[in-house]
């Protein structure tokens, strides 16, 4: 069997799979159904309720307790409190600062390595690749002493970071998030990179291109899906950074979203509403992106399983 | 399935007509030009990894012979003292390393099969699977930070959800926060909810990918759904669960930041984890640094197991190959 | 992986490059699993800086006491002509990370703590002496509060703004319903504790999720029983935690805890107040800086707070000592505006700078012999006199200790004992809080 057939057998049998099992047993189905809607009422439950207390008013919780019908009626205020006292705008551009460059930043290197690794002969390439994967592994708290030392000795131009060091700047998140986040990508991208078709460089090499135009404009290309899967796992796991961004920035005003709700549960600590407002703000856009990239993401997961 | 995911699930090798074999384009040849260009390539990332998360690590292992108080210049050696203060005095870490402990086995022994049952339904074509997948997934999405602020207006003492449910918030209210019984477990069902979500979608991917001849083929010998997963599907999934068990072990010695918010930032008795008392020594008021780097090697050490069984299960063909 | 090796024949049914895409699905999960939180810097830096402006590192992170410093730059700034720039930090994240905030790049001036806490770290010297700026300010400062600014070394190293007492607070209104008298003794207290209990209140509201508020109940029934000198000795662990008198210290604690508010390691104390505001609970102990200004926060009725001072336990100690904090800023040794820094710090140290702090803030008092607060209110007015009817006041255990010490291991012990006050338990901490306590006052000083 090889490989395409393979792949392409299963297709067809997800493909034409949903309706043979369709006509399968009915009680069978109805179990599942019930299972599954019991389960995803549990699963909604806490962001339900985080969401019913940040619409409440605080004189109404105060005295009736959170779980009470809406007397004194249903409020934008904790989120428009949240929105101007809690500075949440503010936190999310700072957010959108750091996630963003450091998304593509990510992608271009480990597309980088990942190329090099896969299509380039020379040795010590698996050595590299244990490097970037086993890297991505490690717990941050084993490295925080002397990264933060590390980040404390480098010093940066002022225009890159007003402390005029790598530490408290929005450059040197950037800076860690994208080195912590190769090794995954290094290795996903390296293994989809490898089933690329040789003649499709073979054509390349007839035109004389040369290794960039080969990576920028064969290779890249071709793993476009790839790119946009990671790219989304990315963008989720970065703007939800808490560790880094606490302790390698000192400034308040300079965290991202993430890390400042530590900040603003302490502003608002006995006004849970105010903070379940800024919480669920703070989760919109992971959502959005999910929700815009849901099929891509889908797809690229399952693509990441197939050529992972 | 949609032709971009079926292009998708086919990927590049849909796009050449016949496979050849691949050996040929070893026959690349790099000018001196491609060679700069591949230093800078791999050069700046590895550089960057080298600098910022190898060098640390082994930093980390260097400071913990020291008891450094992180204040001038790094001194004194003092051996493997701080090793002895982990294993004999301090009276937080054991019961660290049981937490951790238990967390893995929660993980492992609730939150996987519950996920891998999520992902074995909603493989069937559920109607409407869908939704369910992202209600499922949807705290994959949120960072754990937010998940622990969700969770504490559940189990808030005399005002949370549950204990309001239960009609315990007078002075028979439940401490699920601060009770060292109990604690461990609230957080656990809080960081499940993620989890399983997690392990559903990489389950869900594992599936997809499972050729289904496999399962026409017992179906036709009479196997039934149950008989399938387990004697067909499951021993061909072999590779996802080491997967899930190394996610699982690595996930459980990170536990931070669910823990930080719900105990604001102390270590509450009941919710001591080794990543908690690695921070609470290394960025508190008085610094030890020496002990937390202590802390931080045995935590690094734990995990290095899984990572090597990972990396071998990954490599190992390759090297044979 | 190179290459083509993926892609050999299938393996049981599935294909290498099956078993390979696991190893990438699986390498997913791995980049999830970086949500690891944590903890924190301290506040700083940044900021606009040159002559005649300073950046300032707060950690007022409550609304009402934020809106009081806030006043107080304001008037900082017209009086000297200095910007200030102020970055404020939550409070339990800003004193997480003073350490490697003031090696980081700090800002000019920071809020801190007077008494050992400061101490710690101007031994070390991260923190810059201040002389000068005392040799103008300290004409307006009682003896008291000029030793509470000094380091290990004599210098001066803190500006003290305010301090505010630990005492038991109480609604009037339900002391007058129920008949309920001020206890002086330990033994009256605890006679009124079962008398509210039987009437369905909570005898004392309590909350020690933050780890720190049980620790002023250690030091009360300490100098209550110990004395002053006793405890300023075991702080500096020049008595060891395995000493009997430490152990009478927690049997009488225990004594009193049948009639704590139960749970109180799951309860933050801005929950215990709310307990007392909502007169579910008789008494709270805690200091007016918490108790108060939560009041203010929440709308409750300021006017039904009152306050005694803790009873007496031991007649050779009466009611002579109680703990009294003192708050103040710190100029830090890496500030780059240390001139501007000065001025500010001046125009801090007097009565008219303490006045303004004090015009939005209706619990803490002032330290300044020239301080001048019409504004005072009967809590604050009790506070000035309590506060020097005392013969010694003590800062608090986190600021009188290695406050790494008291937050982390004291802390821990004391929840331990709250959710199980045995003997069984005392004798266990008390050993492990010696042993831990040889390590760490060895290894830093």
């Amino acid at each position: 069997m090889t490989t395409i057939s393979s792949t392409q057998a299963s297709t067809a049998a997800t493909t034409s799979g949903g309706k043979r099992r369709a006509g399968g047993v009915r009680p069978g189905r109805i179990a599942a159904h019930t299972f599954m809607i019991i389960m995803a009422f549990a699963w909604v439950l806490p962001l339900l309720f985080a969401l019913y207390i940040s619409f409440r008013p605080i004189s109404s919780t105060a005295k009736y307790g959170y779980v009470s019908l809406p007397i004194g009626g249903l409020t934008f205020a904790n989120y428009v409190n949240a929105w101007t006292q809690g500075e949440i705008g503010h936190y999310l551009i700072n957010s959108a600062i750091i996630t963003i460059p450091a998304v593509l930043i990510t992608l271009l290197f480990a597309s980088a390595v990942g190329f090099v690794i896969s299509q380039v002969k020379m040795r010590g390439r698996l050595v590299l690749l244990i490097i970037f994967t086993a890297g991505n592994l490690l717990p941050q708290q084993a490295l925080i002493t002397p990264l933060y030392r590390i980040f404390l000795s480098i010093p940066l131009p002022n225009w890159l970071s007003s402390s005029g060091l790598m530490y408290d700047s929005l450059f040197g998140l950037i800076v860690i998030n994208v080195t912590f986040q190769l090794g995954f990508c290094v290795f996903v991208l390296s293994n989809y990179m490898t089933t690329i078709p040789g003649e499709l460089y073979e054509a390349a090499l007839v035109d004389g291109a040369s290794l960039w135009r080969r990576f920028w404009n064969v290779t890249l290309p071709i793993c476009r899906p790839a790119l946009a899967a990671l790219g989304t796992l990315l963008t989720i796991w970065i703007y939800n950074d808490f560790f880094w961004a606490t302790v390698l920035m000192s400034t308040g005003s300079k965290r991202p979203i993430t890390s400042a709700l530590n900040n603003l549960q302490g502003q608002f600590v006995s006004n849970q509403n105010v903070i379940a407002a800024a919480a669920l703000i703070a989760a919109v856009p992971t959502l959005i992106v999910y929700l815009v990239l849901q099929r891509q993401f889908v797809a690229g997961l399952a693509l990441g399983a197939t050529k992972g | 399935m949609t032709e971009t995911e079926k292009q998708a699930a086919l990927g590049p090798d849909a796009a050449s007509a016949a496979p050849t074999p691949r050996r040929r384009r070893r026959a690349l040849r790099l000018t001196k030009r491609d060679r700069v260009l591949l230093i800078v390539l791999l050069g700046i990332p590895l550089l960057a990894d080298l600098a910022f998360v190898w060098f640390p690590a082994v930093t980390s292992v260097v400071l913990s012979f020291t008891s450094w108080n992180g204040v001038g210049a790094i001194q004194p050696w003092v051996g493997t003292q701080e090793y002895k203060f982990a294993f004999t005095v301090d009276p937080q870490f054991w019961p660290a390393v049981l937490h951790n402990i238990i967390w893995v086995l929660v993980f492992g022994l609730i939150a996987t099969p519950l996920g891998m049952l999520f992902a074995v339904i909603l493989d069937r074509n559920l109607k409407g699977s869908r939704i369910y997948q992202s209600v499922f997934f949807l705290p994959v999405m949120l960072s754990l930070a937010l998940i622990g602020i969700i969770w504490e207006l559940m189990y808030s003492q005399n005002y949370g959800l549950i204990n309001t449910l239960l009609g315990r918030t007078g002075s028979d209210a439940i401490n699920w926060i601060g009770n060292p019984d109990l604690n461990l477990w609230a957080v656990l069902v809080a960081a499940s909810w993620r989890q399983v979500g997690y392990v559903m979608i990489l389950y869900l991917a594992g599936l997809k990918g499972v050729d289904a001849s496999l399962r026409e083929a017992a179906q036709i010998d009479g196997a039934n759904p149950w008989q399938t997963f387990w004697r067909v599907i499951f021993p061909v999934l072999k590779p996802i669960n080491i997967v899930i068990i190394v996610i699982t072990v690595i996930e459980s010695l990170r536990a931070y930041d669910i823990i930080y918010i719900m105990s604001h930032g102390t270590v509450l008795p009941g919710l001591e984890l080794l990543s908690m008392l690695v921070t609470q020594y290394i960025i508190g008021q008085t610094t030890r640094i020496g002990y937390g780097s202590a802390l931080a090697t045995v935590l690094l050490v734990i995990a290095l197991v899984p990572i090597i069984i990972f990396l071998v299960q990954s490599f190992r063909k390759d090297e044979k190959a | 992986m190179r290459g083509q090796s993926n892609f050999g024949a299938p393996v049981s049914g599935v294909s290498r490059r099956d078993v390979l895409k696991f190893g990438g699905a699986a390498a997913l999960s791995f980049a999830a699993v970086p949500l690891l939180a944590g903890c924190s810097s301290g506040g700083s830096s940044g900021g606009s800086s040159g002559p005649g402006s300073i950046t300032f590192g707060s950690n007022y992170s409550d609304p009402a006491p934020k809106s009081a410093f806030g006043d107080l730059t304001k008037a900082a700034t017209k009086s000297t002509g200095v910007k200030i720039d102020v970055n404020t930090v939550d409070h339990n994240t800003f004193q997480n990370n003073i350490t490697s905030y003031l090696q980081g790049t700090p800002n000019d001036l920071f809020t801190w703590f007077a008494g050992y806490r400061m101490q710690v770290f101007a031994d070390q010297g991260l923190i810059e002496p201040i002389d000068d700026v005392w040799d103008k300010i300290g004409k307006n400062f009682p003896d008291s509060a000029k030793a509470l600014s000094k380091g290990t070394d004599g210098h001066y190293y803190i500006v003290p703004i305010y301090n505010y007492p630990w005492v038991v607070f109480y609604n009037k209104s339900t002391f007058q319903e129920k008949g309920y008298e001020i206890p002086t003794t330990w033994d009256q207290m605890i006679t009124l504790c079962k008398k509210m209990q039987s009437d369905g209140l909570i005898p004392f509201a309590f909350g020690q999720q933050d780890g720190w508020p049980a620790l002023g109940t250690f030091d009360i029934i300490n100098l209550r029983l110990n004395g002053f000198e006793y405890h300023m000795k075991l702080m500096q662990h020049k008595v060891p935690w395995t000493d009997s008198k430490v152990t009478d210290v927690f049997n009488k604690w225990a004594e009193l805890m049948p009639y704590v508010q139960p749970g109180a390691t799951g309860r933050i104390w801005q929950d215990a107040v709310k307990t007392l505001e909502a007169k579910k609970a008789g008494m709270m102990f805690q200091g007016t800086n918490q108790v108060a200004a939560q009041y203010v926060t929440d709308n409750a009725d300021l006017d039904d707070l009152d306050f005694f001072v803790y009873p007496e336990i031991d007649p050779t100690w009466g009611q002579d000592y109680m703990d009294a904090p003192a708050d103040g800023f710190c100029l830090a040794k890496k500030a780059k505006n240390v001139d501007p820094a000065k001025k500010v710090l001046e125009y801090i140290g007097t009565g008219q700078a303490e006045a303004a702090y004090l015009k939005n803030d209706k619990w803490d008092v002032a330290l300044a012999n020239d301080a001048d607060v019409p504004s005072y209110n009967a809590i604050q007015k009790k506070s000035v006199e309590v506060i020097k009817a005392c013969k010694n006041v003590a800062q608090f255990l986190d600021r009188d200790s290695d406050p790494g010490f008291a937050d982390n291991t004291v802390a821990a012990a004391v929840d331990k004992f709250i959710n199980s006050p045995t003997p069984a338990t005392i004798k266990s901490i008390q050993s492990s809080l010696e042993a831990q306590a040889k390590t760490v006052f060895t290894a830093q000083h």
